[in-house]
């Protein structure tokens, strides 16, 4: 039985046909200005703080225009971008090793296992060298060498070190940066700031983005908040697994409502597996914790040689243990890109060598780094992210070497936007995490910062200007019909939620609806495995809307009632993930089909296939969604197996 | 591990509050104590009543969304860690712990273990910024940092605005957070044009919010779970002398 229907190709018609050299230059000179004066007039929703939506919102109150923002935390300083460790990426050619914007964009196209469109990564690398610019004026204090330059290290998938950073709290000190622009803007009055207010729904009028419905989440009241244009900044959805490296409160509605109302979601199977997070202690768990990819630079990975060897590892000897990375992948080792690294992993402890509780993790030992560059060293580079993992797994990796397993941590996938990062609603522009354009199948590290930061701080601001120059807007209230339906439509589903009254809590459901994605949609995807989530997955969404149990009233804060609206989007985009995750009949990046694998187990793509982004357009609650695909081209990154041997 | 939790309960800000106490009978050493707040949390929703309502994110000590008072510590016992890092391994058996919110004038109780913080925003909307418009920045390298001074404005860039600090000051100041904001952009290079009415207008906005005065007594330095330190405090009153003694403001 097939999942879903076809409908025809979709195109991005907004990059010039020009060199790509050239393409954002031309682009942002053929887009239409707003005169200065005139954008106050002009109100922008932004929905989301952290980098995207941080960065987007600031410079929109900065170039004038009226900024009505949101996020669900009791500050924008708390967006999870906030939790990014690593590393941003810049092709500054610092350290003279090579690199150059080309490179970059070469790396971030093949990294994503050609599965990203080309227009939007070489934008993408030619606006990273402004944003470290631009951070530093702000006063993010990244790591400096002594002689008070900038420090850069490397990361993985590339040979060049291309990544700045703040010892292991890179995304806080961007994330700082952008909220410190955002408060500046709020102080002056040009941003009219919604924290502790979650989005509901999108207003569509016209076949236009129009605004949004929110709840204050401290005393319930839903408001509409109407403008020219809505930003969503919502960051991704791995949350759909449960336990995963995202904050708890992270979710997909923003996305989904807008996928509801017309958006299409392209690509939602890549998820990314990070190969290096704290594996799990028990049933009770409700996050995951990532250590920075930025420690495979020095730290060496691996597994008794012998499988059931549950000897402590200081008492196996060296030439019982096996650095599969660097005996498999001898060219990039340790530091190959993350969904190699991560099913690497799953294929040792899938043969028994797998260390601590349940055999589900590897080492990760620093015994070699604190021989050569002292213990000192080590922790200036490291130290809090070692402190971490002490003060979580309560061992001193110093002393023991980490156990690390792979966990959900970002997600590839999102609303497919065009070049100008403008979904398939005119007005809805989405941003971040949220959109699916610039890392394919597969995020390199150090991108996810960088992304968010080109598209809020310089990539939206002209695009966002050029829609607002070309349209006229009428003015609306919010008793226009379509408001009215929204708020009802929107109000309705949560007296739904708090009427259901059943012997099931929230967090129960979204275990489950956890455990089936992880084990079917998961590190490894088969068609069986799939049909079978396909088979589960609407009934568990009606065992949800029959038997959920939500305590409280809507007129008050009730956190069980955010959670359960959350988690009844999750259960349908969980639904479109193994769609496409079955429809996607090869291996690319962190789709990973067993169906489609080399001899030596590497991922098969299908270029002839499925060389393209797979966008759906929603087709109703439990009806059959609608594939329009987008054909990807490469012109100048010629499509080729990865190979990081 | 058995234990019981005596949590401030208070349906709203204008009702009145009280402890009350639930015993946890199947907590295990390696659960957060969040994941301990979880657990009794699923089960008071089973048993038809309302879950304690508290604030958290990351989970990861990043975000500074978490924060109660625990035993009568801001974040409990553990040195350097937020509620949400802090493990259950670090009670023991039998415990009865007490589970409280912020407790300062500034900060209002929202619900239960809830507060609101948001004076701490209006503090950096009051001058907490470099003004650097977009587009605006020059080479990154045309400006290098020292790198004591980068380390140093590092350090104090770490604040994650939980609160601790006032929490746990017995005159609800916020002096440690607001001293680490001025040390982190006073002492960099792009930070000096703006030095001195900034930190005029971030103790001002300070007073205005409400927090106390204050007396050096160091408790916020302890509670702080990034390790702000004292002198901090000492930059803070270095730079607002010097920037009241320039004639200004």
């Amino acid at each position: 039985m097939t999942f879903y229907k076809l409908g025809d190709d979709i195109a991005d018609t907004t990059a010039p046909d020009v060199p790509i050299e050239q393409r954002w230059d031309k682009r942002r000179f053929d887009a239409k200005l707003v005169n200065p004066a005139n954008r106050r007039r002009h109100s922008v929703i932004v929905v989301g703080t952290g980098l995207a939506g941080g960065a987007a919102g600031a410079t929109l109150a900065e170039q004038g225009y009226h900024v009505i923002q949101f996020c669900y935390q009791d500050s924008p300083r708390r967006a999870h971008s906030i939790a990014a460790q690593g590393g941003i990426n810049a092709a500054k050619n610092y350290r003279n090793d090579g690199d150059s914007v080309y490179r970059l964009f070469y790396d971030t196209v093949k990294g994503g296992d050609f599965r990203a469109r080309e227009s939007n990564v070489y934008r993408l690398a030619q606006t990273s060298t402004q944003i470290i610019d631009q951070c530093v004026a702000q006063g993010v204090p990244f790591a400096r060498e002594y002689g008070g330059l900038l420090d850069t290290r490397s990361f993985g998938g590339v040979q060049v070190a291309r990544t700045f950073y703040a010892r292991g709290q890179t995304g806080q000190q961007l994330l700082i940066g952008a909220y410190q622009a955002l408060s500046r803007q709020i102080d002056a009055g040009n941003i009219e700031m919604h924290a502790r207010t979650e989005m509901l729904d999108l207003i569509v009028i016209d076949g236009r983005a129009r605004g949004i419905v929110a709840r204050d989440l401290i005393t319930g009241q839903i408001s509409t908040y109407l403008a020219d244009a809505v930003v969503l900044a919502t960051g991704g959805y791995g949350n759909v697994f449960y336990l995963s490296t995202n904050a708890k409160n992270s979710n997909a509605s923003a996305i989904w409502r807008a996928h509801r109302r017309g958006a299409y979601f392209a690509n939602p199977c890549y998820t990314q597996i990070h190969p290096t997070c704290i594996p799990r202690s028990g049933e009770y768990q409700g996050k995951l914790t990532l250590m920075s990819e930025s420690l495979r630079n020095d730290g060496r990975i691996w597994v008794p040689k012998n499988p059931g060897d549950h000897r402590p590892p200081d008492q196996i000897p060296e030439d019982e243990r096996d650095y599969y990375l660097e005996r498999i992948y001898p060219g990039f080792g340790n530091l190959v890109p993350r969904d190699i690294a991560s099913r690497a992993a799953k294929n040792q402890c899938d043969v028994g060598r797998g260390v601590g509780p349940g055999g589900l993790g590897v080492y990760l030992d620093f015994a070699d780094a604190i021989r050569r560059m002292g213990e000192d060293k080590v922790r200036e580079k490291y130290g809090n992210l070692f402190e971490m993992y002490d003060r979580i797994t309560g061992e001193d990796p110093y002393k023991v070497p980490m156990r690390i397993y792979p966990a959900v941590h970002y997600t590839m996938g999102g609303l497919w936007v065009d070049y100008d990062l403008q979904s398939t609603i005119p007005g809805c522009f989405v941003v971040g995490e949220a959109n699916f354009s610039d890392h394919g199948a597969n995020r390199l590290g150090a991108s996810a910062l960088m992304q968010g930061l080109a598209d809020g701080y310089f990539v939206l601001p002209p695009m966002l200007g050029n829609y607002i120059a070309s349209n006229k807007f009428d003015k609306i209230d919010a008793s226009h019909p379509a408001v009215v339906d929204t708020v009802n439509e929107a109000t309705g589903r949560l007296t739904k939620l708090l009427s259901v009254n059943g012997e099931r809590t929230v967090d129960s459901f979204h275990r489950e609806l956890g455990e089936i994605m992880w084990d079917e949609c998961g590190m490894a995807r088969s068609e069986d495995g799939l049909r079978k989530a396909l088979g589960r997955l609407p009934e568990l969404r009606e065992e949800f809307w029959r038997s959920v149990k939500v305590p409280g009233t809507g007129a008050q804060l009730n956190q069980s009632l955010e959670r359960a609206n959350r988690v009844s989007d999750f259960l349908e985009l969980g639904e479109l993930m193994c769609v496409d995750a079955l429809h996607r009949e090869e291996s690319c990046g962190g789709h990973f089909r067993v169906e489609s694998q080399t001899p030596d187990g590497e991922a098969r793509r299908d270029d002839d296939r499925f060389a393209y982004a797979g966008a759906w357009e929603f087709g109703g609650t439990g009806e059959q969604p609608i594939l329009h695909k987008e054909q990807l081209t490469f012109d100048y990154v010629h499509l080729a197996q990865r190979n990081y041997a | 591990m058995k234990l019981t939790l005596r949590i401030w309960r208070q349906a709203g800000p204008a009702e009145p509050g009280r402890m009350v106490a639930y015993e946890v009978p199947d907590a295990s050493p390696d659960m957060s104590f969040l994941e301990l707040l979880d657990v009794l949390n699923e089960r008071l929703t089973l048993e038809g009543e309302e879950p304690v309502a508290f604030d958290h994110d990351c989970r990861e000590g990043i975000c500074g969304a978490c924060g109660v008072v625990i035993n009568g510590q801001a974040h409990g016992p553990r040195e350097r860690t937020t509620t949400c890092q802090l493990h259950v391994r670090e009670f023991n058996d039998g415990d009865v712990i007490d589970v409280e919110p912020w407790r300062s004038v500034a900060f209002g109780v929202v619900k239960d273990l809830m507060v609101d913080r948001s004076g701490l925003d209006r503090i950096i909307q009051a001058g907490g910024y470099i003004s650097a418009p977009t587009g605006s920045a020059p080479e990154a390298h045309s400006t290098p940092v020292p790198k004591p001074i980068a380390d140093t404005a590092f350090d104090n860039a770490t604040c994650i605005g939980c609160g601790a600090c006032v929490a746990a000051c017995p005159n609800g100041s916020a002096m440690l957070f607001t001293s680490a904001k001025v040390t982190h952009l006073n002492i960099l290079p792009q930070g000096a044009p703006e030095r001195t009415e900034r930190v005029l207008n971030l103790v001002e906005a300070m007073d205005a919010e409400g927090f106390g005065g204050c007396t050096n007594t160091g408790e916020c330095t302890v509670a702080c779970p990034k390790g702000i330190p004292m002198a901090s405090i000492a930059t803070l009153n270095r730079e607002f002398l010097r920037a009241s003694l320039s004639g200004r403001k």
